[in-house]
C-alpha cells in the first residue's frame, strides 16, 4: 500500500507543494518541488527532520540586552526546546561579534550556537 | 545650508541597497538619514532565518542580511547620519528638495538635495484601523512591537498569546513566543486564506501545532486593565462574523498582524500622488514619484514580502537617481501607463516611459486573491507581451513580469498596457 | 484635620480643587485611579457648548453659559489648547423648523451670544461636506473645542503648585458624621476633613447615599466614538449636531482641537459605569449616524475606537452644593454634558460656597497661571532652535506621527502630578495618539518612563495597577 504525504517546502520562500509517495516506509517518488532541495526537504522530513533555530540570548555589559543567535546549521527538529534551554543557560559578556560562538556543540547535536548579530560593550565611565 | 546630491530617507534595507546602487552608478555625496541609533532597519528586530537566499544565496537572519550591506555602506564610504528624524520634505529652488532633520546630537536642520529616496519603510495596521470593539486593556499589540520588545529588549509583552492575522510577522511571532516560553493558543485570520508565505505556516504554526483558523475574527475583548480574554467568530463571505459561532479564549496577550501599510506622511507633504491600493506612491519606470528628483523604494513604495526584492528594487532606484542627477532621465518622453485589472491589484510601477528604461524592466504586482494555475496577460491593444501560466498565486506574495525593452519600443507610444489575470 | 477633601480629579474635582486652592485652605484630592482625568473626562466629545441646549432656568442652562467664557480665559491663564470653531445644529426636514426656533429661543433666553438661524446656502458655504438633506441649521459661533485631558491636568497642576494635595490610587468605601466634619475611610488610610466635595462622576451616588437620606440614583449613559485621522480633520470645521433626542445631543461630527476628525457618541444606559467596551454595532450606529450629517464620511481613516460614560441624574439636573441633611457635604454630582464647558463655573460656584462655610482668606501668593509643556509646533523656527540648544531632548523625535519629542515627554513626567504611565504621557504630550497608536512609540515612551522614574521597565504600566505592559522575561518559564 502506497501512501501520498503532502509538504510545504520550507528551504526557500517558494513554499512549493511537494508531494512524496512511500510505500512500506520507502519513498517511492517526490513530485511537485521546484529545485532539489524541495526533495531533500521532504526526504529529510520523512527520515530526520531538521531545523534552524533562531533564537536570542542575555548579554552581560552590552549596549542592548539581548543578541540574536542561530544554530549554524540544522539541528533535528526534535531538539529545537532543548537547544533554546541551552541558549537560557548559556552566560555571555559583551562584545559579541557576528559569528562568535555562543553555545558550542548545542545538545550534542555537533552545531554551535553562533550569534548572528554585533554587540558592543558599554564604554566605563 | 547644507546641500547634498543624494538624500536618503531610511537607513533600512532599502535605504542601504539604494545607497550603493547609486554610488555603484557614480554618485560620490550621498547622506543616509536613518532615525534609530543604528542601521538596519526593522531587520534588526526580525532575528528569524530566511532572508537573502536570491542575493546572497545563503539562508541569513535579519541582522546578518543588513549587516551585509552595512558593511558595504560602511567601507564605500558612504556618509550615514543615525537618530536622524527626518520631520519635513519640501521641493525647493530648481528641482531641489528640502529636507527637515531632526536629532539630539545635530538638532534641527535643513538640507538641500539635488535628489531624494524615499526608504521609509511601512508600519503596522493598529486596533484602532481594524474597529475591534470591546475594552481598551494592557496587552494588545501589534506583532512588529511584541517582536521588538522580544527580539531587542528580551522581555515577555505576555505569556497567554492569541493572534489575529496570518501576515508573515504575526506567523514568526507564534513561533518566537512559543520558543520563549508563551503558549501560543491560535491564530485567527479573517480571510479564507492567510497573508503570509506558506513556509511560515508550516514551520511557524505546524511544527508547533498552533491551529490557524481561517475564516475568523476578534469580534469583543474583555479586561479592563489587562487582556482577559478575547472572543472569536467565524465570519461569512462578507467577512461579517456568524452569529452563534462566537467562543471566547482566555488570553494575557492579542497580537494583532493585520496587514502594513507604507508610511508616506512625508511623501505626502511633498504633493507627491499615492496610489490608492497600495498606500504608496505612484512611480514611473525609474521609479520616480510624480515630483521630480523624489524616488521611492522597498515598502514605503508598496508593501514586499520579500527583502531580497526590496534589496534589487532600491538599488534600481539608487542606479536611477544617480542617472537623474546626471541629466540622463529624461522628463517629457511619452509614458505607456499600465493598467492593472481582472485580478492584478496594482502595479509598480504605474507608467514606463521606454526612453528611460533599461534592456529589462520588472513590473511587480500583487493578486486579489488565490489562483491555482491562471495566467497572467500582458496586453497593449491587440498585442499580447507576456502570456505566463502560474501554478498558484496568493495575495500574500508578490509576483513579477520582466518586459523588454526591445518589445516595448515596437509599440505604439503611450499606449496602455494591460495587466491581468486570466484563469 | 483637612478643611475639604474633593472625592474625584475629573474636571469637576480639579475645577474645584483649582478654585478652592485661592483661599487658604488644607484641602485634598483623592481619586482611585493613577492618575487625574481618567473618568468621564477622559472620553467625551470636547466640545464647549455655546449653552442653547439647557431649559431656561436649570443649572445648566446658567453654568454653561458662564463656563464657556471661563473656559475662553483659562485656556489663556492655564495654557491649553482652545479654538473656538462655533457650531452648527441640523435640521433636515422643514417639519421640524420649530424644534430648530425653540433652541434659538432658548439660547437667546439662557444669554448664548451670536446665536443666528441659517439656510441651506450658508450651512453648505461653512460646511461644504454637510448633506444637502440639511435645510436650515442653529448656528453658535461662541462654541468650541478644547482639549479635555489638558484642560483637566491644567487645573489640577494649578491647584497643586497651589497647594493642594492629590492622593491618587486612593479608593473611598466609607464616609462617616463626625461632631467636627467627616471621616473618609480609603485604602491609603482615613481622613478627617471638615467638608467633603463629592465630584465623584459615575458613583458620586454611591458617596451622597452614604451621608444622605434623600438618595440620589446616577444612570451611567455609555456613548462610543470613532477618531479618524488628522489627515482628514478638515472634513468639518465646525462641530455639527443633528437635533437633540430624549437621550441626549445625538451624534456629532467634529474636528478636535488637536485636529482629527471626531464622531459621537450613541447613548445607552448601562449598569456598570466603568463598562467601557466598544461594541460593533454602537460603532456601526455612530458611523451610521453621523453619515447623516456628513454623507461622505472617511470611516477607512478611523484610527481607534472608544467609549465614555456620562454620569446621568434621573432627573436630568446637576445636583451642585451642600446636601439638606448632611452639612459640610457638598454635591457635585450628575454632571453630564454640558458638564466639561461647566466645570470652570461649577468650580468657582462651588469654592465660594465652602469658603464661606469655612470663613476662609484669600490668599496673597495665589499663582494664576500655568504653562503647559513647551510645544515646538507653535513656535517659530528661532524658538524652536532656541529650545534645542537648551535642551537636545527636544530634537529627538519619539512620537513619529504626531512628532512628539523626548524633552516633552521628560517635561510631561518631571512636571507637578506629572506623569507616570504611558496613557499618563500620551494625554500630556499626545505621544501614541496619532495612526500607529503608541506601535511606533510605545516601547521608547516605556524606557523614558522607567529611566526617568527610576524603575525597570517591567512596571511601567498602560494606566492604573495591574495594566503592566510587560510580563517577565523571555526564557523565564522554559
Amino acid at each position: 500500500m502506497s501512501e501520498i504525504k503532502e509538504f510545504v517546502c520550507i528551504r526557500c520562500p517558494l513554499g512549493c507543494n511537494v508531494k512524496a509517495e512511500v510505500s512500506e516506509g520507502e519513498i517511492v517518488s517526490i513530485t511537485g518541488n521546484t529545485c532539489p532541495r524541495g526533495a531533500e526537504y521532504v526526504t529529510a522530513e520523512l527520515t530526520a527532520p531538521m531545523r534552524t533555530v533562531t533564537s536570542i540570548v542575555t548579554v552581560d555589559g552590552g549596549v542592548r540586552p539581548v543578541v540574536s543567535v542561530k544554530t549554524a546549521s540544522d539541528i533535528p527538529k526534535g531538539e529545537i526546546m532543548n537547544c533554546v534551554k541551552a541558549i537560557k543557560e548559556s552566560k555571555v559578556t559583551a562584545p559579541i561579534t557576528i559569528g562568535q560562538v555562543i553555545v558550542a556543540d548545542v545538545c550534542g547535536t555537533g552545531v554551535d550556537v553562533i550569534a548572528t548579530d554585533n554587540c558592543d560593550a558599554v564604554q566605563e565611565g | 545650508m547644507n546641500k547634498r546630491k543624494l538624500v536618503i530617507i531610511g537607513g533600512g534595507p532599502a535605504g542601504l541597497a539604494a545607497a550603493m546602487g547609486a554610488r555603484e552608478a557614480g554618485v560620490s555625496d550621498i547622506l543616509i538619514l536613518e532615525r534609530d541609533d543604528r542601521l538596519g532597519g526593522i531587520l534588526n528586530q526580525c532575528i528569524h532565518n530566511g532572508f537573502g537566499l536570491h542575493t546572497f544565496k545563503e539562508e541569513l537572519t535579519g541582522p546578518e542580511y543588513a549587516s551585509r550591506f552595512i558593511d558595504r555602506v560602511k567601507e564605500a564610504g558612504i556618509e550615514y547620519r543615525t537618530g536622524a528624524m527626518v520631520t519635513g520634505l519640501k521641493p525647493g529652488d530648481n528641482g531641489t528638495v528640502t529636507v527637515t532633520v531632526m536629532g539630539r546630537r545635530f538638532g534641527l536642520e535643513d538640507i538641500t538635495a539635488g535628489a531624494v529616496i524615499l526608504a521609509m519603510g511601512c508600519r503596522e495596521r493598529s486596533r484602532g484601523a481594524l474597529n475591534i470593539p470591546g475594552y481598551r486593556p494592557a496587552g494588545i499589540y501589534t506583532a512588529g512591537t511584541a517582536q521588538r520588545f522580544v527580539n531587542i529588549e528580551g522581555r515577555m509583552p505576555g505569556k497567554d498569546v492569541i493572534i489575529l492575522g496570518s501576515g508573515d510577522i504575526g506567523l514568526i511571532m507564534a513561533r518566537r513566543m512559543t520558543l520563549e516560553g508563551a503558549k501560543v493558543h491560535l491564530v485567527a485570520e479573517l480571510n479564507p486564506y492567510s497573508g503570509g508565505l506558506k513556509r511560515n505556516i508550516a514551520q511557524c504554526l505546524n511544527d508547533f501545532d498552533i491551529p490557524l483558523m481561517l475564516s475568523h475574527t476578534v469580534v469583543d475583548i474583555k479586561g479592563r486593565k489587562r487582556i482577559e480574554s478575547v472572543t472569536i467568530a467565524e465570519v461569512d463571505e462578507k467577512s461579517k462574523p456568524i452569529p452563534g459561532s462566537e467562543k471566547e479564549y482566555p488570553c494575557d496577550t492579542l497580537l494583532l498582524s493585520c496587514g502594513l501599510i507604507p508610511e508616506n506622511e512625508l511623501t505626502g507633504m511633498l504633493g507627491a500622488s499615492i496610489n490608492p491600493v497600495t498606500g504608496g506612491p505612484v512611480v514611473s519606470e525609474s521609479l520616480m514619484t510624480d515630483i521630480q528628483g523624489v524616488f521611492a523604494c522597498g515598502n514605503v513604495l508598496h508593501v514586499h514580502d520579500l527583502v531580497d526584492y526590496v534589496s534589487e528594487e532600491a538599488a534600481q532606484a539608487g542606479k536611477n537617481a544617480a542617472a537623474y542627477l546626471n541629466g540622463a532621465l529624461r522628463a517629457e518622453g511619452k509614458k505607456h501607463t499600465l493598467i492593472a485589472k481582472n485580478g492584478v491589484r496594482y502595479t509598480v510601477p504605474a507608467s514606463i516611459d521606454p526612453g528611460n528604461m533599461e534592456d529589462k524592466q520588472i513590473v511587480r504586482f500583487r493578486v486579489g486573491k488565490n489562483y491555482r494555475g491562471a495566467t497572467v496577460k500582458v496586453t497593449c491593444g491587440d498585442e499580447v507581451l507576456s502570456s505566463v501560466k502560474r501554478p498558484v498565486m496568493a495575495p500574500g506574495e508578490m509576483e513579477q513580469v520582466i518586459l523588454k525593452k526591445e518589445v516595448l519600443t515596437k509599440l505604439p507610444e503611450g499606449a496602455d498596457i494591460t495587466f491581468e489575470i486570466v484563469e | 484635620m483637612l478643611d475639604v477633601l474633593i472625592l474625584g480629579a475629573g474636571v469637576t474635582g480639579c475645577s474645584i480643587a483649582r478654585e478652592l486652592s485661592r483661599y487658604d485652605l488644607n484641602v485634598l484630592v483623592v481619586d482611585k485611579h493613577s492618575d487625574v482625568c481618567e473618568g468621564t473626562s477622559k472620553a467625551n466629545s470636547g466640545i464647549v457648548h455655546a449653552g442653547y441646549d439647557a431649559k431656561p432656568g436649570t443649572l445648566k442652562a446658567k453654568l454653561n453659559v458662564e463656563g464657556n467664557s471661563l473656559i475662553k480665559e483659562l485656556s489663556e491663564e492655564l495654557d491649553f489648547p482652545f479654538r473656538e470653531n462655533g457650531s452648527l445644529v441640523l435640521c433636515f426636514d422643514e417639519k421640524d423648523r420649530d424644534v430648530i426656533n425653540k433652541l434659538y429661543d432658548q439660547g437667546v433666553t439662557n444669554g448664548v451670544k451670536g446665536l443666528q438661524i441659517i439656510e441651506k446656502d450658508r450651512i453648505k458655504e461653512l460646511e461644504p461636506n454637510v448633506t444637502d438633506d440639511a435645510v436650515c441649521a442653529l448656528y453658535a459661533p461662541s462654541a468650541g473645542v478644547v482639549c479635555p485631558f489638558l484642560l483637566t491636568i491644567a487645573m489640577a497642576e494649578n491647584a497643586s503648585v497651589n497647594g493642594v494635595n492629590f492622593s491618587l490610587k486612593t479608593e473611598c468605601d466609607l464616609i462617616e458624621k463626625t461632631e467636627s466634619g467627616y471621616r473618609v475611610r480609603t485604602n491609603k488610610g482615613t481622613f478627617e476633613t471638615k467638608t467633603v466635595v463629592n465630584a465623584a462622576g459615575v458613583s458620586s451616588d454611591v458617596f451622597h447615599n452614604m451621608v444622605s437620606d434623600k438618595k440620589i440614583k446616577i444612570i451611567p449613559r455609555k456613548g462610543e466614538y470613532l477618531l479618524m485621522d488628522r489627515t482628514v480633520g478638515g472634513t468639518v470645521s465646525h462641530t455639527i449636531f443633528q437635533l437633540p433626542t430624549k437621550l441626549g445631543k445625538g451624534v456629532l461630527v467634529t474636528q478636535t482641537v488637536h485636529g482629527n476628525l471626531l464622531v459621537g457618541p450613541n447613548a445607552n444606559d448601562i449598569e456598570d459605569g466603568e463598562e467601557v467596551s466598544t461594541t460593533a454595532d454602537g460603532l456601526s450606529e455612530v458611523a451610521a449616524k453621523a453619515a447623516l450629517s456628513i454623507p461622505g464620511l472617511p470611516g477607512r481613516q478611523t484610527i481607534t475606537s472608544f467609549a465614555g460614560v456620562r454620569a446621568h441624574e434621573e432627573n436630568g439636573d446637576f445636583i451642585l452644593g451642600e446636601c439638606e441633611d448632611a452639612p459640610g457635604f457638598y454635591d457635585a454630582a450628575g454632571i453630564e454634558s454640558p458638564g466639561l464647558t461647566c466645570a470652570p463655573a461649577i468650580g468657582v460656584m462651588l469654592a465660594c460656597m465652602i469658603a464661606d462655610k469655612l470663613n476662609a482668606d484669600l490668599k496673597n501668593d495665589f499663582i494664576n497661571t500655568r504653562k503647559g509643556i513647551p510645544n515646538p509646533k507653535e513656535m517659530t523656527r528661532e524658538e524652536y532652535e532656541a529650545l534645542i540648544k537648551e535642551n537636545p531632548l527636544y530634537a529627538n523625535v519619539i512620537c513619529r506621527c504626531e512628532t512628539i519629542t523626548e524633552g516633552e515627554i521628560v517635561d510631561s513626567i518631571r512636571r507637578p502630578l506629572g506623569a507616570s504611565t504611558l496613557d499618563g504621557v500620551k494625554r500630556r504630550t499626545r505621544a501614541g495618539m496619532g495612526r500607529c497608536q503608541a506601535g511606533f512609540c510605545s516601547p521608547k515612551v516605556a524606557e523614558i518612563l522607567a529611566r526617568e522614574m527610576g524603575t525597570d521597565i517591567g512596571d511601567i504600566r498602560k494606566n492604573d495597577p495591574g495594566s503592566e505592559i510587560l510580563k517577565g522575561y523571555i526564557k523565564e518559564d522554559l
